[in-house]
Parts: structure tokens; sequence; C-alpha cells
């Protein structure tokens, strides 16, 4: 009886704990839009996010894109050879890349890069008074912390999504039409036929969400470290854990409404 | 003017500060001294808003810190400068962007004359030269001295040290006493100095005040502290283990 009272305790703190989390984060993402259109914007710290989160992306999505492109038609053609359908290997690559992989990977790969960063940076910043430093100074650390993350995240994401899906479907028809002789045409033509403006445009909402997500949970737990280089190492993990996990869990909601 | 009225602040079940009644004379160096732990870096941010009371006055110049919102708090702010224990140098700046950083902040200065204020501030502390050094590159006790020059580049009227000489050797500790008394006399500012190095306490202090299981429990000049007969201050000087304070 002692044992399932405790593990209901638990459980209760545990869940008590998550819902006060949530709340810490949403307080955190209301303060970051009332700072956000605060002048004066800080652009240099804007546009060297941006080119963290994104510039510096840019070689790691290519390459996941590519080669998950590649895969796709791969499978895809095991598949649809079967059916004699192999020319919606093309399609199939371009709307799961589109819909799907292209900002999910995207997304990953970013929070795996930048999101850890942001955490491990700014609870680096933490623990050595940095943001106290800010506040003393009268700079408030949301504005120039947080803010410049938090654009560089929602603006990149669904900019590196373009290249990712991009990439993916070249992938898809390297491996479709030169290596598995695909015909050509049928491969683009199908790709033309089943992909909409649509499925674009929801991918690069759903990566532009993502880029939120990844963003403000990697400043959330940055900013909110403590315990030294522990805890700098801690917030990292969690804040990659639970960026993830969030990314795929949402995913699955946003496809839920949109499609 | 600083006065601080009958602040309290715990941690959770933690009690740190049971009452803290202080007065902060104006330009003089007021040095708040007390056991490792027990609640200096925690007054000291008190007074500069970083902590609010959960009880209590902090009172600026007449203002009640404690009850500003965010705004009207950096506006106080700007009264004052803040050497941290480790400096707090922003790491991802060079030595001439952490000092022109308050400066670019609140005025609105040409990047000349700025270039000119930080190499004054470096100056006024003994290390012209090193504007494109980065944190990194320093040592501990270059590494304050560069804090001591961003804390006062605004001109603050108050400035507040936390444990400046911990972690420095003894040359390194007398030349930071040494800055903070000329940088005191030379800008008239108001200090409050935390700090458990007995020496440096009575050469930069003006008035001690000695804070013990969240109280105030003496103050006055560095004179009346040296001849204080309090258990726990003789205690505290002396760094007997036979006293009041309990090591454990």
């Amino acid at each position: 009886m002692n044992r399932i009272s405790t593990a209901i305790d638990r459980f209760g703190r545990a869940v008590l704990d998550n819902i006060e989390e949530m709340g810490k984060i949403l307080i955190l993402f209301l303060s970051v839009l009332m700072w956000m259109v605060r002048p004066p914007l800080k652009l240099r710290l804007i546009f060297k996010q941006m080119e963290f989160v994104g510039v510096k992306s840019i070689f790691v999505v290519v390459l996941t894109g590519t080669f998950t492109g590649m895969v796709m038609a791969l499978q895809g053609y095991y598949g649809f050879r079967m059916f004699n359908a192999e020319s919606l290997v093309g399609s199939t690559v371009a709307l799961g890349m589109t819909r799907e992989l292209g900002p999910v990977l995207t997304a990953l790969m970013v929070t795996a890069r930048a999101g850890s960063a942001m955490a491990a940076e700014l609870g680096t910043m933490r623990v050595t008074e940095q943001i106290d430093a800010l506040s003393v100074m009268a700079a408030n650390p949301v504005k120039h912390l947080i803010v410049p993350r938090i654009i560089a995240g929602v603006v990149m994401l669904p900019a590196l999504t373009i290249v990712s899906d991009f990439m993916g479907i070249l992938g898809g028809y390297f491996v479709g039409v030169p290596i598995l002789n695909i015909n050509e045409g049928a491969f683009v033509k199908n790709i033309t036929k089943m992909v909409d403006l649509n499925d674009i445009y929801n991918g690069l909402i759903k990566a532009a969400f993502f880029g939120l997500i990844l963003s403000l949970i990697g400043c959330y737990k940055g900013f909110n470290t403590t315990g030294g280089a522990e805890g700098v190492g801690k917030a990292t993990t969690e804040a990659v854990v639970l960026a993830s996990i969030s990314i795929l869990i949402s995913d699955y909601f946003l496809t839920a409404i949109m499609f | 003017m600083i006065k601080l009225v009958d602040v309290h602040k715990s941690f959770g079940r933690q009690k740190v500060l049971g009452g803290i009644n202080l007065d902060i004379e104006d330009g003089k160096t007021t040095v708040i001294i007390g056991g490792s732990g027990g609640g200096k870096s925690v007054l000291l941010k008190h007074i500069i808003g970083l902590l609010r009371p959960d009880r209590g006055q902090v009172l600026v110049d007449g203002v009640d810190i404690a009850s500003l919102n965010d705004r009207d708090l950096n506006e106080v702010r700007k009264k004052f400068g803040m050497l941290f224990q480790e400096a707090a140098l922003f790491d991802s700046m060079n030595v001439m962007e952490n000092i022109a950083f308050p400066l670019r902040e609140h005025t609105g200065k040409k990047n000349a004359e700025i270039r000119q204020i930080v190499a004054d501030r470096l100056k006024a502390v003994g290390l012209s030269g090193i504007e494109e050094k980065m944190p990194s590159e320093l040592s501990g006790g270059m590494r304050k001295r560069v804090g001591l020059a961003r804390a006062i580049a605004l001109h603050p009227q108050i400035v507040l040290f936390d444990e400046p000489t911990t972690g420095l050797d003894p040359v390194m500790t007398e030349a930071i006493n040494e800055l903070i008394m000329e940088t005191q006399r030379n800008f008239n500012l108001t200090c409050v100095v935390i700090s458990h190095d007995v020496q440096s306490i009575f050469k930069v202090g003006h008035r001690i005040a000695m804070l013990y299981e969240g109280r105030i429990v003496e103050y006055g000049t560095a004179e009346e502290i040296h001849h204080s007969s309090n258990p726990v201050l003789r205690q505290f000087l002396s760094g007997s283990l036979e006293g009041p304070i309990s090591v454990m």
C-alpha cells in the first residue's frame, strides 16, 4: 500500500512539475513577444543568430535532405516495382519530403546543432553571471539573448526546409532516373501532378513552428540553468530531448490539422 | 543613499535574510562581511534589484526598488555599476566591446567618443592597450580590472563589488584594493563591497557591517569594528574555531 501511494505521489509530482514547466515556457514566450515589438530591434544580434542557425546549418541539412531523398527513392522503387508503378517514386519522394521529412528532419538536425548550442551558451552565461551582468547594466536579457534566437529559429527553419526539400527531391531523382532507370518524363510529371503548392506551404508553416519550439526550449533550458558545468550539460541534454520530442508530437497534430 | 529596511528573503525553507536594516552612506565605501554562504551575495543582489525581498524595502535615493516594474528598475540601475566575483565579462565580445556595451546601450555617443571613453577607463584601471583582447586571453586579475572598467563606464554613482579579491594572489589582491580605493576617490563613488578577506576589509572600508545568520549584527567605522567586543565579529576577524560561528 505504501509503495502504491509513493508511486502515485511521484507520478503526481512529475505531472505537476511538467505542467509548471510548460507554464514557465509559455510565460517566457509571452515575454519574448512583448520584447519583440519593443524598439529598438537588435538587428545585428538577429543577423548573427540567423547566420548561426541558418547559414551554418546548410551543410548538415543538404546532407540529410539528399540522403533521405535517395533512400526514399530506393525503398519506394522496391515497393512500387511490384505493381509496375515505378513512375510514382518521384511524387512519393516529393510529397514525403515537402510534407513531412523536410521540415521534421531539418528541425531535428537544427535542434541537435543550434538548439543544443543555445542551451549551452545561455546556460554558461547564466552560471558565470553574464546574464545578471546584462540585467545590472539595465539591458533586458530576454531582448538581447532570447528574442534574436527565436526570430532566427522561426525565419531560418522554413528557409532550411526549402533547401532540404529541394535536395531530397534531387537525391530521389539521381537514384530514380540514372541508377534505377525510371522514365525521366514520368518521374518529373508525377511530381508536378501530385505535389500541390499547399503541400509545400504547409510544410514550411510546420518548419516555422518547429523553429519556434527548438529555439524557445533551447533558450528556456539555458536561461534557467543552475549548478555550474554539470548544470550546463544537463540543460543542454534536456533541451535536445524535450525539443525533439515536442517536434515529433506537435508534427502529428499539425499534420492532422493541415492535411 | 541606499537604505535597507527590514529585508527578509528565503529560498524554499531556507531563510537567508531575516530582517536586514542598513544605511549605506553616500560617497563612502561600505564593506559587508560574513561567512561563506551567509547571504552576502544575496544581500548585494537585493541592492541592485536582481532579487526582490519577500518582505521589507530596498530604498535607493528614497525609491523602493523592490516595488518597481522592469522599466523603472532599469532607470534606477543606470546609477549602478557592479563588479561580479568572476567579472562576468561577455565572452563573445572583446574587451573594447565589453566596456562599450553600457555606453552603446544607454547613450547616443559616436563610435570615436566611445573608443575614447573605453581607453580612458582602461587607463584608469591600469590596462591601456588591451581593447582587442578576448576575455579568455586575460588573467583573473586582469578580468576583474576590465570588469571594473565596464562597471564605471557610464560614470555611475554607486558601484557594487562582489568579493573582488577572492581567488587572487596577495599582490594582485593589494592591487585590486588600491584600485577600488582610487576609483572610489576619483569618481566620488558610493561603494558596497562584500568580502571575507580580513586584510582587504580594513584597507578599503570606511564603514563595515557584519552579516551573521541573516542579520547585521555589527555596523560601524573600521576603527569601531576593529575594537568591537562582539563575539561573532571577534571570532570572524581572528579566524578562530572557537566561538558562536559554527563551522559545520
